[in-house]
C-alpha cells in the first residue's frame, strides 16, 4: 500500500525501528527550586508502519515523551533512537513530521504555500516540490482549497493542512500530538477514518497523543496506557481490531471490550496510585 | 468530508470578492475620518471665534455679527477665519509674486516630504535591523536597548541644533533628525513582531531542522509585518514632524519647515499664511500617513487581521 512514499522515492528509508526508548527519565526544574519528574523509565519500541496512541490523564508526560522523540526537548535520563539513530541526528535528517493539536498554519501563507514550506526549508527543487503539494493535497482531499488561506477553512480542514504539511516530505515517523483535540465529535470521527486511510497509502509509523480512549482503540495497533505523577507506562494493549478499520469497526463487540480494557487499565492505574498515596500519608501521619 | 467542505467555500468567495476591493475600501474610510477631523477641527475652531472672536462683517452677505464674549486668543490676527486661511492659498505668496501661495506651499511640502521619505526609509531599516540584532542577541539586546530608550528622552528641539553642529548644515543632517524620531517606534515594534509567532511554529520549524536564518525569513520576519506597519504608520508622521523641525537649524533653503519660520517673522501682516503652511504640514503627514497604510492594505491582504 505504500505506493505514494515508493512511487516519489527520496524519503528516509528507517533503518531500524521508528522509535526505541530505553529508561527515558525527564525532570523540570520549577521556579521555586523544586522538581518535578514529568517521566520515569519510559521503555517502548515501535515497530515499522504501527500506529502507537499515547493516552493518559493531563500531566502523565504524554505529550512531553512525543517531544522527546522529536528532539524538541532533551530527556534527562535514557536513550531515545529514532530510525535506528539518536533522535538529534534523526530530526536533524529529517525523519519525522509533527502535527500539534492546534494546525499551527501560517496565515499569510495560502493553503498549497503552507504545505510548500517545509520542502523550501529543506532546499526541495521547484518541480518535485509542486509535485509533492499537490500530491499531499489531493492525499487529504484539499485539493480545490490550494489557493485559499488558512483562516477561510474550518477547523477540521486546517488540521489535514497540517497533516498534508507534516507528509510532504515524506518522514518514515509521524509524531502527532492530540491532532483532533480540539475538534467537535463528527469532524473527529471523519477525520478518524481519514488519518487510517493516510496512515496506509503512505505506510508512515504513526506515534499519536490523544485524551480519547474511543479513539485510541480505534486507530491504534498498540494502546500505550500511562500514569501521571511520576509520568510511567503502566500498560501497553495491543489492538486486534481487523484492518481496515470503518464505521462498522465502532459497533463491533470486539471493540467496546477494547474501550473497556483501556479504561479499566486507566482507572486501575488511578486507583492504585490514590491508594499508595493514601498509605503513604498514613504513614506520615 | 462533504458536508465540512460545503460550508467554507461560501465564506471564502465573500472574502475573496471583499478582498478585492478592500484596499480600496479601507482608504476610503481613512480618508474620510480624515476628512471628519479637519470639519470637526473647522467648526470647532469657527464656533469659538462665534463665540469669542471679533465682529463678522460681511457687507456683501449683508452679515454683521457681534460676538456676545471677547478673548484675544479669537481675535482674527490670533486665530484667522477658516476661509481666509483656505482663501489665502490662492493669493500670491509675496506682494506681486507670480506665484500663489498654494503653489509655493505644495512646492514646499514636496521638498520637505523628499527629506522625511530618505529619513524614513533608512530610520525604518535601521528599526528593522536593530530588532533583529536584539531578538537573535540577548547580549546586544541588554547592551543597547537601554541607550534607544535613553535617546527618545532628549527633545528633539534640544538636539537638533547639535546634530547641525556634528554634522554641517545641509540634507544630511535634516534626514538624520527625520531617522532619527523614526528608529524608535520601529525597533520598539519590531522586537515584539519579531517574537510575535506562536512557540509551537517554531518547534515546527526545528522539527524541520531549520536554520536561524530560515526561521527569520520564513516566521519571524513574516510574522512582524502587522506590527511593523502600526510603528510605519508612526513613524510616517513622526518623519514629517522631524524634518520639518530639523530645516531651520538645517539651513535648508525650502520646505515647510523654513516656509514656517519666515511666515512667523511676517505674522502680523499676514497671520493667513503661517496657519496655511501649518494646514499643509499637517495634509502632508496624513496624506504620508495614507501612502503607508495603503502599502499596509496590499501587505496583509489574505490575513485575517488588517489592522487599522
Amino acid at each position: 500500500m505504500s505506493v505514494l512514499r515508493s512511487g516519489m522515492g527520496a524519503g528516509a528509508v528507517p533503518s531500524g525501528a521508528p522509535v526505541s526508548l530505553s529508561g527515558v527519565g525527564k525532570t523540570f526544574q520549577t521556579s521555586g527550586g523544586g522538581r518535578t519528574v514529568a517521566l520515569e523509565n519510559i521503555d517502548l519500541d515501535v515497530q515499522p508502519t504501527e500506529f502507537i496512541s499515547l493516552i493518559g490523564p493531563s500531566g502523565c508526560g504524554k505529550s512531553t515523551l512525543l517531544r522527546i522523540v522529536g528532539d524538541l526537548i532533551e530527556p534527562s535520563t535514557g536513550t531515545v533512537q529514532v530510525n535506528g539513530k539518536p533522535a538529534r541526528r534523526a530530526r536533524l535528517d529529517r525523519d519525522y513530521g509533527m502535527v500539534f493539536q492546534a494546525p499551527v498554519l501560517f496565515e499569510w501563507r495560502s493553503v498549497e504555500a503552507n504545505v510548500r514550506l517545509p520542502l523550501e526549508v529543506m532546499g526541495v527543487d521547484k518541480g518535485t516540490r509542486e509535485q509533492r503539494v499537490h500530491d499531499m493535497l489531493e492525499l487529504v482531499e484539499l485539493g480545490a482549497f490550494k489557493k485559499h488561506y488558512p483562516h477561510q477553512l474550518s477547523g477540521g480542514m486546517q488540521q489535514r493542512v497540517a497533516i498534508a504539511r507534516a507528509l510532504c516530505f515524506q518522514p518514515a515517523l509521524l509524531l502527532m500530538d492530540e491532532p483532533f483535540g480540539a475538534l467537535d465529535e463528527m469532524t473527529r470521527e471523519r477525520l478518524n477514518i481519514e488519518v487510517l486511510r493516510i496512515w496506509q497509502q503512505t505506510g508512515t509509523t504513526i506515534l499519536f497523543v490523544t485524551h480519547s480512549i474511543p479513539e485510541a482503540v480505534f486507530l491504534s495497533t498498540r494502546v500505550v496506557v500511562m500514569s501521571a505523577r511520576p509520568g510511567r507506562i503502566s500498560e501497553v494493549i495491543s489492538i486486534d481490531l481487523p484492518q481496515p478499520r470503518n464505521d462498522q469497526t465502532r459497533e463491533s463487540e470486539r471493540y467496546f471490550e477494547l474501550v473497556t480494557q483501556v479504561r479499566e487499565s486507566l482507572r486501575g492505574r488511578g486507583a492504585a496510585a490514590s491508594a499508595a498515596r493514601a498509605r503513604a500519608e498514613g504513614g506520615i501521619g | 468530508m462533504t458536508d465540512e467542505q460545503q460550508a467554507p467555500p461560501e465564506s471564502a468567495v465573500a472574502t475573496s470578492r471583499g478582498r478585492s476591493s478592500a484596499p480600496a475600501r479601507a482608504l476610503l474610510r481613512t480618508a474620510a475620518v480624515m476628512g471628519l477631523f479637519l470639519l470637526g477641527v473647522a467648526v470647532i475652531w469657527e464656533g469659538f471665534k462665534a463665540l469669542f472672536g471679533d465682529p463678522w462683517r460681511y457687507p456683501q452677505l449683508g452679515i454683521d455679527f457681534r460676538p456676545p464674549f471677547h478673548l484675544l486668543q479669537a481675535a482674527d490676527l490670533q486665530l484667522p477665519h477658516v476661509w481666509d486661511i483656505v482663501g489665502a492659498l490662492a493669493n500670491p505668496v509675496q506682494r506681486s509674486a507670480a506665484q500663489s501661495l498654494g503653489q509655493f506651499l505644495v512646492g514646499a511640502a514636496i521638498f520637505t516630504w523628499w527629506e522625511a521619505l530618505i529619513g524614513f526609509v533608512i530610520g525604518a531599516l535601521v528599526g528593522v535591523v536593530l530588532a533583529t540584532l536584539f531578538v537573535h542577541s540577548r547580549l546586544a539586546e541588554r547592551a543597547f536597548v537601554p541607550y534607544v530608550i535613553a535617546s527618545q528622552t532628549i527633545p528633539i528641539v534640544a538636539l537638533a541644533p547639535l546634530i547641525v553642529v556634528g554634522l554641517g548644515r545641509g540634507i544630511v543632517s535634516i534626514v538624520f533628525i527625520a531617522v532619527y524620531l523614526t528608529f524608535f517606534p520601529v525597533t520598539i515594534a519590531e522586537v515584539r513582531g519579531l517574537r510575535s509567532p506562536d512557540p509551537r511554529s517554531l518547534e515546527l520549524m526545528r522539527s524541520y531542522a531549520a536554520s536561524r536564518w530560515s526561521i527569520f525569513w520564513k516566521v519571524r520576519l513574516p510574522a512582524s509585518v502587522p506590527y511593523l506597519f502600526s510603528a510605519l504608520k508612526i513613524a510616517a508622521t513622526a518623519s514629517v514632524v522631524g524634518t520639518i523641525i530639523g530645516e531651520d537649524p538645517g539651513g535648508a533653503s525650502e520646505g515647510l519647515g523654513r516656509a514656517i519660520v519666515n511666515f512667523n517673522q511676517q505674522y502680523i501682516t499676514g497671520p493667513e499664511k503661517l496657519w496655511a503652511t501649518i494646514l499643509v504640514a499637517s495634509l502632508l503627514g496624513m496624506a504620508f500617513y495614507l501612502v503607508v497604510r495603503m502599502i499596509e492594505v496590499i501587505a496583509l491582504r489574505g490575513r485575517r487581521v488588517a489592522q487599522a
